[in-house]
Parts: C-alpha cells; structure tokens; sequence
C-alpha cells in the first residue's frame, strides 16, 4: 500500500469544501464585510485630508521627521496636479486607492492575526504542552512557501481579497503569537510572585501585572506582523486581492518596468509609514505608566 | 498562642517524594546521599517551628539551604510536598484557592529581595495592588496606600515610577505595598539583601522601630543568609542546613549553646557585643521607674549594641534608660548586666577558647 501525503491533502481540502462550505462561507463574509468597511473608511475623505490626519497621526505619536516623511511620502502617492508660471505641472504615482486598498487588506489581515495570535501566545506562555505543539505549526506557517497554501485558500475561499486576507494571515501570525509568549514568560518571577502573594486571581494576574509587563514586547510582535502583512501585498495580488500588488504583478507579467518600480516604492513607503508608527507606540507603552484601572 | 506553625514540613523535587523521604528520615540519608539515590532533592527537610505572636522569627542559612522555600511554604506560593502549616490556628495547607487568596490578601503579606515592583505602576499604584485585587474602593485604597507610604517615609512619591527610585527607597515601596492591608503576619525574603550596607542597617533599624510602634505589631517571619542580620533582628532564629533546622533558638542561645558544630563555626568569630542589642540584657521595669524618674538618666535605643553601651558607662555609674522612638521608656540596663555580657565575649569562663579550635571549621565545610 502506498500513501501518497499530496493526494491525502488534497483529499482533505476536498472534503473541507464539500462538508463545511456554511463555515467558510461565514468567514469570507466576515472578512469581507470588514475589508470593504476598511476601505469605505479609508476612501471616505479626500485624499489630501487623509494624507493631513496620516501625518498628524506620525507627529502625534513619533517624531517630526516622520510626520515630514509622511507628507512627502504619501501625496507622492496621489496625483497633485498645479500651475506654475502657466505651466500645468503633475506629478505623484496616482496610487491613492491602491494604496487605501493595500492597508485596508493588511488592517484586516492585521486584525485577524492579534484577534487569534495572542491569545494563542498567553495560552503558549502559560502552558508548556501548547507551547510544544504551536510552536512547529508556527515554523510551518512561516516557512511553507505562501503559493502553496494560496491554491487551498482559493479553492476554499474562491478569489479575490479575503484569501488574500487568509494566506496573509497565516505568513503573519507568527511572529505575534512567538513574541506575546516570549513577553508573557519574561516577566520577572519575583513581580508573578508579588502578584499571587497578595491574592491575585489567575486573571488579574494576568491583565494587571503579566500582559500590562508583556506589553511592549507584544508591540514589537505586532509591529513585525503588520511588516509581514504588507510583505505579501504582491503574492496577494495574484490571486485578485487587488492594492499595490497588482501594478507589480503588471510590471512583472507584462515588463513594464516603470510601473512595477512605482507599485514597489509605494509598498516601501506605506512599510515605513506602518512601521514608525507602531514602533513608536511601542516604545509609548514602554515608557509611560498604564493607569491603575 | 503561635500565630504559625509549621509541622513536619518537607518540598521535595522529584518522581518520588515519599521514597525521598523515607531515605532522609528513617535511613538517615544525608540531601546529596538521597539526590545520588532517587534523584530528587530535599529542599526542605521535616522543618517544623512555631512563631509567637508578634514575633520576629528569623530563619538563616546559606544559599541553597532551603530557606526561602520554606518560606514560601508558608503562604503556598510553592505547595509544600508533605506537612501542615497553620495560621492563627487554620490549617492553610488544606485551603482551596478561593481560601487562600482570602488569606493572602488580608493576614499575610510578602516582601522580596529584589522588590518584586511592578514597573509599569506608579509607586502608589503599586502599594495600593494588594487592596485592589481585593476588590476595594479606588478611594479608600488610595488613602491607605498614602497612609503606608508615610509610615516607610516615602510620602511625596506618590506618583513616580520605580524605576526612578534608589534601592532603598523601591524597598521602601516594597514594604508599604505588604502593609497597606494591615497584615497580621509580614513574610520578608531576604528583604535588605540586595542593599548597601549604610542603607541595610538604616531599614533592619526602621523596620524593629515600627514593629515596637505597631498596636498590635506584625508578626514578622524574616529570612536572610546574613548572621548579624539574623542576630540583630530576631526575637528568635533558626538556622538552616540543606533543608534542615539546625538549631531553634534565641540570640543569646545560638551564640551561646550552638547545638552543632555548623553552627559553632557560623558563630564562633562573632563579636557578640557589637550585635546583641540593649533591649536583650535590660530588665523589666521596676514600680518605681517611671519616664519622669528616670529623666536624667543617659538614654539608649533598644537597638543599640552594647558595645556602644560601654562609653557610657565610663562617664556614668548608673543604669541606663532604654527608650523607645517615641521616648517612651522600655526598660533599665544596669552595669553589670553589660559586662556579664562582655566578659561573655570575651570567653571569661571558658567557652570561647573551647569553641574556636581550628579543626571544627574544617568539619563543617
């Protein structure tokens, strides 16, 4: 007898889709509804007032310069057209809704990786035999080269952006369950202990003392998940996620350099952008006291 | 009545706890013997002692020797193997969770070596911790976390972090966050371990000042690896051997009647007169002394060593008054008492040549 593993997935993705079609269905509803409310969100204003609050936000939460880059960066992402000496002048990328689109795509994907990460991490921290088994599925998620677990998503998810969404998750994820786990073990022993000597529940332990000292560890993990999320913007594309893969995706299947390089450097300028920031809410929260509640 | 107790209390790591035992107490094993044995190791061995009400109970020993696992017996933060511990008269070794949180947040409180701080707390919110896991009023929590933070002398730091605190003053917090919940009973770990010297003898002297102001005082189960410390701060020490109470005693009978050789050699070098404080060789107060009629006398606190006794005692035949922080008279220390206790010292009568020959120190390494 011989078995075959390829055949035998395929033969469970198969019977995925013809036994539980209802769930997936519920979950591509679910993730739609919240990308397309993203979107709706991130396209309701003008891109000149977003382009504004995006960089309040930088100055707000990091430094001026980033605020600078911000305002340079993303109106180079949109088209500004102006006169000069009565000359019409245009120049930007016109990547705008691409770009909207993109960060939606990784907002959701984002959300669904803390929503299932971290829990999966303070479960990991707090019991060894959980640790034992999550951490080779992580290994798995991140190293399964992502065109392979593009083709089950679509056969279950059908095209478009919530496999998208799914494959980004699954590259993602790991880094935030790997890092909250890590935050949760090194909290100092004498500090876990102080806690139970004055009668903490096993959740008060938790919310008050453990999480609140795991903080800006979870922060880095998160910062590292939304990096991930964006990296797989353009393999997302070729399954019709849409955003700033496809003038990539463009570039490649038609050589159209310019474009390609254009679709490139907007993904590098909303990394930076995503990055600064949640760098420097993480460094917030290691800094300042959270308050008592 | 003991306000703890602990019987027959052994922590044993390892597969088989009971085989553990029965090697170390019916065989007579010694903590390595059993380890080469079974495996397992005896962390602490049949300790069994019972601290008084309103005690200071230290337990010394070197690192290794069991002792801060015996302490955390006490209050379950490790889940003793066999053995009781009582509490006022409680068995907290049968409690359930919901119990022993109970016991935690209102009779017992612990202090740590290494402060055991919340970093991500302002200095108030960590004193109040105890009281809010307890579930009380933000407002009254604040009062009382305000109010210890006055008895340590850290008021006006209310809202600093402690990271931004010198050693001293995070132990400080340390100490108020135990007392915020009027404990009964105050658990110190190795408390001033990690201090400087100048800073540790400034809070062991603060901490017996507000054990005598107490009304009623703390019982205080107190655990160092130092012998001055132990020797300064107990009403009452045991010292403690790979798992083992060596020796149950006062100050005086520890340095007086080592029960063996390891505790011969802890002690043998140690000046007494420099440790034994004022209060272990005054006398009660006789009908006649009163604060008024003992006014002119020369004053000593009861902390002080007698060696520091003695150039008062050049000036002055008379005895000395013991007075309290708060002036208040605690007792009479006459001439002779002192130097009773310094020609103790000094071996007068025989049993310090006896205990310092060389070769016992070889035996108890």
């Amino acid at each position: 007898m011989t078995i075959d593993l390829g055949d035998a997935f395929a033969a469970f993705i198969e019977w995925l889709q013809n036994n539980l079609d209802p769930l997936f269905d519920a979950i591509s509803f679910l993730i739609g509804t919240t990308i397309e409310g993203f979107e709706q969100v991130l396209l309701f204003l003008p891109s000149w007032v977003m382009i504004l609050l995006f960089t309040l936000l930088a100055w707000w939460v990091s430094t001026r310069g980033v605020a600078v880059f911000t305002l340079i960066g993303l109106t180079f992402l949109e088209t500004v057209e102006f006169a000069i000496f009565g000359m019409q002048v245009s120049f930007g990328m016109g990547l705008w809704e691409a770009t909207m689109q993109t960060l939606a795509l990784v907002t959701t994907a984002t959300l669904l990786s803390l929503i299932i990460g971290i829990p999966v991490g303070i479960w990991a921290a707090k019991n060894d035999i959980v640790d034992a088994i999550v951490r080779p599925i992580l290994d798995f998620m991140q190293t399964m080269p992502a065109f392979v677990y593009l083709i089950p998503a679509v056969v279950l998810f059908g095209l478009g952006e919530v496999p998208g969404v799914i494959a980004t998750f699954i590259f993602a994820t790991p880094p935030c369950v790997r890092l909250t786990n890590l935050g949760i073990r090194q909290v100092s022993e004498e500090a876990v202990e102080a806690a139970q000597s004055f009668g903490s529940t096993p959740r008060q332990l938790l919310f008050k003392v453990e999480l609140p000292m795991a903080l800006p560890t979870i922060l880095a993990g998160i910062n590292q998940t939304v990096l991930l999320a964006l990296s797989m913007v353009v393999i997302a594309a070729l399954i019709g996620a849409g955003g700033l893969g496809d003038p990539v995706v463009e570039g490649i299947s038609q050589l159209r350099i310019g474009i390609g390089f254009e679709g490139g450097l907007a993904i590098v300028i909303l990394a930076i952008f995503l990055d600064r920031i949640t760098q420097a809410i993480g460094e917030k929260a290691g800094t300042t006291p959270t308050a008592a509640a | 009545m003991a306000v703890i107790e602990v019987e027959g209390l052994w922590k044993i790591y390892g597969d088989d706890p009971k085989a553990a035992r029965r090697l170390a107490k019916e065989d007579g094993l010694s903590k390595a013997e059993v380890k080469e044995e079974t495996g397992s190791v005896i962390a602490v061995n049949d300790a069994s002692f019972e601290v008084g009400e309103q005690e200071i109970f230290v337990v010394m020993g070197l690192s290794g020797s069991g002792k801060s696992t015996l302490l955390r017996c006490v209050n379950r933060l490790i889940e003793p193997t066999f053995g009781e511990v009582y509490v006022g008269g409680e068995e907290v070794t049968a409690f359930d969770e919901e119990q022993l949180r109970n016991i935690r947040r209102s009779k017992m409180s612990m202090v740590f070596q290494n402060f055991g701080l919340f970093p991500h707390r302002t200095v108030l919110g960590n004193v109040e911790y105890g009281l809010e896991v307890a579930g009380r009023e933000r407002d009254e929590r604040r009062e009382k976390a305000r109010r210890s933070l006055v008895t340590v002398g850290l008021e006006g730091y209310e809202d600093s972090m402690p990271n931004e605190l010198s050693g001293g003053m995070q132990q400080r917090v340390g100490l108020a966050r135990a007392l915020v919940n009027d404990p009964e009973i105050l658990l110190m770990d190795e408390a001033f371990s990690a201090l400087d010297p100048l800073i540790r003898e400034e809070m062991q002297n603060e901490l017996l000042d507000l054990q005598e102001q107490w009304d009623p005082a703390c019982t205080i189960l107190f655990i160092t690896h130092d012998l001055d410390e132990a020797l300064k701060m107990g009403d009452r020490i045991a010292i403690m051997k790979d798992g083992r109470l060596a020796q149950v005693g006062t100050p005086t009978e520890i340095l007086t009647d080592p029960a063996d050789d390891y505790v011969r050699s802890f002690v043998q070098n140690v000046d007494r007169t420099k440790i034994i404080p004022a209060r272990s060789v005054m006398r009660d107060l006789q009908d006649d002394e009163s604060n008024e009629s003992t006014d002119e006398w020369p004053t000593v606190s009861p902390h002080t060593p007698i060696a520091e006794l003695l150039p008062i005692l050049l000036d002055t035949d008379g005895p000395i008054a013991v007075r309290d922080e708060s002036d208040q008279l605690r007792g009479v220390i006459s001439r002779k008492a002192v130097m009773k206790e310094v020609m103790r010292n000094a071996g007068v009568n025989g049993e310090r040549e006896e205990s310092a020959e060389p070769v016992q120190v070889e035996a108890a390494k």
